[in-house]
């Protein structure tokens, strides 16, 4: 029986795992482009979807320093995994976007904005380190006086099902930075998969209006205290599982007094400028514009694409860039994130979700050399 | 543990001090070695050295972004580094970076404009060599602008 | 540890922010006059179609579009005083730069702006005023120095030192030497270098600065150059007895929005379109000395 809204109320209920596909269903009716976790290319990735089937049931992943693989669970969980490359960055502030056309009539310059998608998208499967990711984005990019129009278009229609965390894989540390494994806000359903001992269900908490409505339209019943009490259970267990950690005390004064260390002049060593960390890093937002015109020279386009501070280009202006060695781009990352982020934006900018240390090809990973900085020496090679 | 005199003594740039003033001046020295890649100081900072090379290669440089450090003159063995001590503020006025592996004696600029200020001869002598040193490094730079090698002549009239 | 397991809520920004028109919109101007400064350097005057103005302070720049080429900052060079005109002075360094400078009477450029925080002009008032401007850096301090003309009998002393390359590099050669003609006005110029008929001063514009008479202790610098310049400029007041919270420097570096997005301006924890380009020599002074930031 579909339970009306007002009797939902907004304390938590449970779905079986067989109504999930219903409730994925219902999202679309209401004219949602859905998005969510499918497999493809080798990996977990972030796609538009058609449904439960389209989910990666059964499939985990491994990850570690510069490796990934995904593995089969042996069991149905549908959302067995944690994050993979992919960030919800590239819905939200997509890595290439049109902002205007020009045309040139004689010679008159006419400007026209490219008009917002309209159609409103539907987040399924968005981690607390993640909805911690879209909140940093959230106060850059809206936070400032001048705000991004296209971005404040789609955060507000965008709805957002959440998943907690229960079990951490090799590169988080999201308890680190109080980011996960659970989120108490920022959604409009956040589920809590439940799975073995012959039953499959997910404690599903309501965070907004739209949240409920939706999920009044298909089957659940309350969840009991007890339940509730199980699902921070599977949180202090998470919490105390991470495969990583980050020493963050005094962490923001340990790198403004880093800006010399020899430590950067090592990881350059290492590191190979490839850009890897901040495309999938879900909080990067540095962007940059690429102007084109026809062959006519009638008509022109901006674009603005992602781009990182680890590119020479970056800092270029009229006879060098700036920043010209590789240990100077890869500080200016580290310290950004980590502690110049706290002083444009009053928080840290990192959440935690490990994608960095995954996706570097020389698996780089920034929880130790904050470790080195801190204490002067690597620890030995396991 | 021997003494920095006789190696004070030795060098050309004292040559002429009294044992006493190589003392006083000793009293201040220590010896101080620097890794290829270090910095021995950073324009801005505070003066309080300067250096007698005794064995290696400092670059001389200013940073000009955003072209980076361009190197504008380097000090060799047995060679003077470090001017601005005598001068207030008593600020560098250029960053030093050793090159390779470079021992020096690194003397105390504020214990030693102390001496000078207690000693007015040792002060004069310092001066003079100082004087000097500046005054090389003046001319030196005032060919470096001429940039003598250049096609066609700096700052050409049309 | 503390058990936190659950992140704590944020206020979230998307509730706060207002509609308002799109700042990364060019808006067409048109090219009123053109006029060539040096072997590399050019102004372009510029008026909106329909009239109106363009409000601006003096130090604040605008993102100025080529069509199909692209966008560069360039500081406002124009009287604050009379902002029907649109005035920007720009050295040409590479293809934005050498559009803008191939553009005739007539044709449109986009302009977003203004942007970016302004001379102490205000601040300045009651004190001596210092302008040191090295090259092109007398390009975003001219419309300070309209300004402070415009009121002044609201200041003490006011004196421009500029530094060129060579006298072939002097910018508004005609206006500095009004300038000069001013009683209250103490302009001195200087080349780096200088071969044939140039008879006027020579050596690196920190060297006027002992030869002009100004109260250290009641005066507001105002320093625009090459950044090696600024830096020695304000170890030569230091040195005069100007304290560095009475000096304002102008910083450049790659813009791509203009509006504290994009990233790419950043020096440190500072966005230089949005918390300058004019700083307070205090902060960020550290961030100069650093190699690299």
């Amino acid at each position: 029986m579909n339970a009306s809204v007002e009797a939902l109320g907004a304390s938590p209920r449970v779905v079986e795992a067989r109504d999930i596909p219903a409730l994925l269903g219902v999202i679309l009716e209401s004219g949602y482009r859905l998005l969510g976790p499918t497999v493809r290319d080798g990996a977990i990735v972030y796609d538009e979807i058609s449904g439960a089937r389209d989910l990666p049931e059964g499939v985990g992943q491994e990850q570690t320093n510069g490796r990934y693989r995904m593995k089969a669970r042996g069991d149905h969980a549908l959302f067995g995994y944690t994050v993979g490359p992919h960030a919800w960055k590239r819905f939200l502030f997509p890595a290439s976007l049109r902002l205007f056309g020009v045309s040139r009539e004689k010679r008159a310059l006419h400007v026209e904005r490219e008009p917002d998608d309209p159609r409103p998208v539907a987040l399924l499967g968005v981690r607390p380190c993640d909805l911690a990711a879209i909140a940093r984005q959230d106060r850059v990019l809206l936070g400032g006086a001048l705000a991004d129009p296209s971005y404040r278009a789609r955060r507000e229609t965008a709805l957002i099902v959440a998943v907690q965390c229960g079990s951490p894989e090799g590169n988080c540390f999201c308890a680190s930075l109080g980011t996960g494994p659970r989120a108490s806000s920022g959604f409009d359903l956040a589920l809590t998969e439940r799975i073995g001992d012959g039953r499959h269900d997910f404690v599903v908490e309501i965070g907004s209006e739209s949240g409920a409505r939706l999920l009044g339209r298909i089957e659940s019943r309350p969840a009991s205290a007890e339940e509730l009490a199980e699902c921070r259970a599977f949180g202090r267990r998470a919490a105390s599982a991470m495969g990583r950690a980050l020493d963050v005390t005094g962490l923001k004064e340990l790198l403004e007094a880093s800006v010399e260390s020899p430590r950067w002049e090592e990881i350059a060593g290492r590191c190979m400028s490839c850009a890897n960390c901040t495309m999938v890093c879900p909080t990067c937002f540095c962007a940059t514009v690429v102007d084109a015109s026809d062959l006519a020279g009638v008509s022109a386009e901006r674009r603005r694409q992602w781009d990182s501070c680890h590119t020479l280009d970056f800092s270029y202006i009229h006879g060098g860039s700036i920043r010209r060695s590789p240990a100077s781009r890869y500080r200016q990352w580290m310290t950004h994130k980590l502690a110049t982020w706290v002083d444009q934006f009053g928080e840290t900018g990192c959440v935690g979700c490990g994608r960095c240390i995954t996706w570097c090809p020389v698996g780089i990973d920034l929880t130790e050399e904050a470790r080195v900085l801190k204490e002067g020496r690597p620890r030995p090679a396991a | 543990m021997e003494t920095l005199d006789p190696l004070l003594a030795e060098h050309p740039f004292l040559s002429g001090l009294t044992p006493p003033q190589i003392a006083t001046v000793a009293g201040c020295a220590r010896n101080e070695r620097f890794e290829a890649g270090q910095f021995l100081f950073h324009e801005g900072e505070e003066a309080n050295h300067f250096f007698i090379i005794r064995h290696g290669k400092v670059a001389v440089d200013v940073a000009a972004p955003p072209r980076g450090g361009i190197t504008i003159q380097t000090v060799a063995d047995g060679e003077i580094l470090g001017w601005s001590w005598l001068v207030p503020p008593y600020r560098w006025r250029f960053s030093a970076q050793a090159k390779e592996l470079t021992r020096t004696i690194a003397l105390d600029a504020r214990c030693l404009r102390q001496k000078c200020e207690e000693d007015h001869e040792l002060g004069y002598e310092l001066l003079k060599r100082f004087a000097d040193v500046v005054g090389q490094r003046l001319d030196a730079t005032r060919i470096q602008l001429l940039d003598v090698y250049a096609a066609e002549p700096a700052g050409r009239h049309r | 540890m503390t058990e936190v397991l659950e992140a704590s809520p944020a206020v979230s920004p998307l509730a706060a922010s207002g509609a308002g028109p799109d700042p990364m919109l060019p808006v067409p101007f048109v090219v009123e006059r053109t006029q060539h400064e040096t072997a590399d350097t050019f102004t372009l005057e510029l008026l909106r179609p329909g009239g109106g103005v363009f409000a601006f302070a003096p130090g604040q720049f605008n993102m100025l579009y080529v069509f199909g080429i692209g966008e560069v900052p360039i500081s406002i060079s124009g009287e604050p005083a009379f902002p029907q005109r649109l005035v920007h002075t720009t050295r040409v360094v590479g293809a934005v730069t050498r559009g803008m400078g191939a553009l005739r009477r007539g044709d449109a450029i986009g302009v977003r702006g203004p942007f970016g925080t302004h001379w102490p002009v205000e601040q300045a008032v009651g004190c001596d005023v210092v302008v040191i401007a090295g090259g092109i850096g007398l390009a975003p301090l001219r419309p300070a120095l309209y300004e402070i003309l415009a009121h002044r009998e609201r200041y003490g002393r006011v004196v421009l030192l500029y530094g060129a390359r060579t006298p072939d590099d002097i910018l508004y050669r005609r206006q500095l030497r009004e300038w000069r003609g001013d009683f209250d006005l103490d302009v001195h110029v200087t080349v780096d270098r200088a071969i044939g008929d140039w008879r006027g001063n020579v050596g690196v514009v920190t060297t006027l600065i002992p030869r002009v008479p100004f109260d250290p202790y009641n005066t507001v610098a105002m320093i625009c150059g090459p950044e090696a310049m600024m830096r020695y400029t304000v170890l030569e007041l230091e040195r005069r007895g100007v304290p560095s919270e009475n000096v304002w420097l102008s910083l450049e570096r790659n813009m791509k929005c203009g509006i504290g997005l994009c990233g790419h301006c950043q020096c440190g924890p500072k966005f230089v379109c949005r918390d300058g380009p004019v700083f307070g020599c205090r902060d960020v002074w550290d961030l100069m000395s650093r190699r690299e930031l």
